[in-house]
């Protein structure tokens, strides 16, 4: 069984190929380039450094949300390309989900968090002892209540992510449970670990159509939220001016 | 299908359409199939980057397969991927470039970028049906390209071979058209709004200005036009005076039409060409096209348009330039990148 992995969620580019329990190959690239220019590229070097025939792949596990809006798509589409030309299965793998499936065989917490900017880190915790456990699934939240909540957990933490560098400071002085920063070699997102994580999904039969997928934002666009928002305090307004709020569609 | 056929399929996302097509020989469209957005933008009064991308990415395959099951092929008969790679929304954008990239990557198809005005151009080459008996355009022609972004006079030198001769200093014509709808309350998009209530208003009613450029005959300016048609909106609400949608939509667009024809048949006339072309969405424009065909006819200038739906972005047109682009050695690598402002004629 050959699964290739893609994972663009941040600003690493990496891609990897998981043959039957072991990583072939894996390429990873943080640095400045967009994944545009250097995603594809990447899978093609990798492919033909093994000499793999790409009609033999069994599926294609991409790294599917949270992150940046623009990096996600790149992966999709190009996940959702080499799908539909080969006739593949896709493997949706939560981005986070994947960054704790690093860490396979500890006991700590572990505390993906990814920076969301405005105060907020996408996060999620788990467990990951024998095989990967999901505390808390894949959401936005701010980075002080992640720290209340993480401190409820009483056991130590792992932190990793590129949320941690902005927020390492507010993490030492709420965090009071020992922790730790992962190091660099497992700091970041891996398409190892995607592509990993997505061989146990193919197994289980979670897969899904290149057609069907689509990235999991966790976010609106903002113009939605603006309009959300715009629309909650018209209503507000009128309630507030005493007329009648109705519940149909002329509400 | 004859085995010299040579089939691109085309795929375009650099705005609020998500578009895929199957084209023979740059002329012959065995596919069009457009997911259009215009519904879910509507609410936000124009195009939103973020929710578009995000429509591309929930729609591309869709419709890709679509357009190969339309044109009755599969992906082995395909001879070449084509995709807009510029200008455009990036993030939009970026959708189809990625996904181009890996269908061709994947099953093993030389990959051809396109400039999406290039594609507008482009969309002169395709024929209507198997009925159409028109006689091709080839180049050279002077072609007119309005649309919401752009308003461009070019010479079509050969395939692909652009010299621009005129260009806006402010505003698209479709942009004025669009602003001009949304301050009437006639909404988004403005284009075909606008041509539907001009066609019960009259041309003259209203004297709006005809901006020239100073020393540059054929660029165009519609920024002052934009703002006396506002102006006098204002004026009319201040006075208490009820507007005549019709007549300020018609003598609006005659003003446009007038600015837009006379200076691309006085090109045409004077850089020696006796082709006239027009491309991009406000080239479905009724008023446009009638004036253009009057003039063109007084000045004996052939006068060639594309089928409406070849006007709006579409992929067909993309298929088109993409085989001419493909036909003159062009490859792009898997590292192409969105060109958000790439520039006509660049490579």
């Amino acid at each position: 069984m050959i699964i290739l992995g893609i994972e663009s969620a941040s600003m690493v580019a990496s891609v990897a190929l998981v043959a039957d329990g072991i990583t072939m190959a894996e390429y990873t690239v943080n640095f400045k380039k967009t994944h545009s220019q250097t995603l594809l590229p990447m899978i093609d070097q990798m492919v033909s450094m093994v000499g793999l025939e790409l009609k033999n792949l069994d599926g294609i596990a991409v790294s599917g949300g949270p992150g940046s809006f623009t990096g996600l798509r790149i992966g999709s589409a190009t996940a959702k390309g080499l799908g539909l030309a080969l006739n593949k299965p896709l493997l949706h793998v939560p981005t986070l989900d994947a960054m704790a499936y690093g860490f396979f065989g500890t006991s700590s917490l572990l505390c993906p968090m990814m920076d969301a900017r405005r105060n907020q880190v996408y996060t999620g915790l788990y467990h990951c002892e024998s095989e990967l456990e999901i505390l808390k699934p894949s959401c936005a939240m701010d980075i002080r209540e992640l720290m209340e909540e993480i401190n409820r957990q009483k056991e130590p933490v792992i932190l990793l992510g590129d949320g941690v560098p902005v927020h390492q400071v507010v993490c030492e002085n709420c965090l009071n449970v020992p922790f730790s920063f992962a190091p660099a070699h497992l700091n970041r997102q891996r398409a190892a670990s995607v592509a990993a994580l997505g061989s146990v999904y193919l197994a289980e039969g979670k897969t899904e159509t290149a057609a069907e997928h689509a990235p999991d934002y966790l976010r609106k666009a903002q113009a939605e939220r603006e309009l959300e928002e715009a629309r909650r305090q018209g209503k507000m307004a009128e309630l507030a001016a005493g007329h009648s709020v109705g519940t149909g569609d002329n509400s | 299908m004859e085995s010299r056929d040579i089939l691109i399929l085309a795929i375009e996302s650099s705005c609020d359409e998500t578009a895929a097509a199957v084209v023979r020989n740059g002329r012959e469209v065995l596919s069009n199939v457009i997911a259009s957005q215009i519904v879910l933008h509507t609410q936000f009064g124009g195009v939103v980057p973020e929710i578009a991308s995000r429509k591309h990415i929930e729609k591309i395959n869709q419709v890709i397969t679509s357009a190969l099951a339309k044109a009755q092929v599969s992906l082995d008969d395909i001879t070449a991927v084509g995709v807009t790679y510029g200008p455009g929304l990036v993030g939009a954008l970026l959708v189809g470039v990625a996904e181009a990239k890996a269908i061709a990557y994947g099953a093993q198809k030389p990959l051809v970028g396109v400039h999406h005005i290039e594609g507008h151009v482009a969309a002169n080459f395709l024929k209507k049906d198997s009925l159409d008996h028109r006689p091709d355009l080839e180049p050279p022609f002077v072609c007119l390209i309005v649309s919401g972004g752009h308003t461009h006079l070019v010479v079509v030198k050969d395939y692909g071979a652009f010299e621009i001769i005129g260009r806006t200093r402010d505003d698209a014509a479709g942009e004025a058209f669009d602003k001009v709808a949304r301050a009437v309350g006639l909404g988004y998009p403005g284009g075909p709004k606008v041509d539907q209530a001009a066609r019960k208003g009259n041309p003259h009613a209203i004297e709006f200005p005809r901006a020239k450029v100073e020393g540059s005959p054929y660029d165009f300016s519609f920024s002052g036009l934009k703002s006396a048609v506002l102006n006098y909106i204002n004026h009319a609400k201040m006075a208490g005076d009820k507007i005549s949608v019709p007549d300020l939509a018609a003598s609006f667009q005659n003003a446009v039409v007038e600015a837009l024809v006379s200076r691309a048949v006085q090109a045409a006339k004077e850089y020696g060409y006796d082709k006239l072309a027009i491309a991009g969405g406000v080239a479905s424009n009724s008023a446009l096209r009638a004036a253009m065909a009057k003039a063109c006819q007084e000045n004996g200038v052939e006068f060639y348009y594309p089928e409406p739906i070849f006007c709006t972005d579409n992929a067909a047109m993309i298929g088109a330039a993409a085989y001419y682009e493909y036909k003159k050695g062009t490859r792009h690598g898997w590292d192409l990148n969105a060109v958000p402002d790439l520039k006509l004629g660049e490579r």
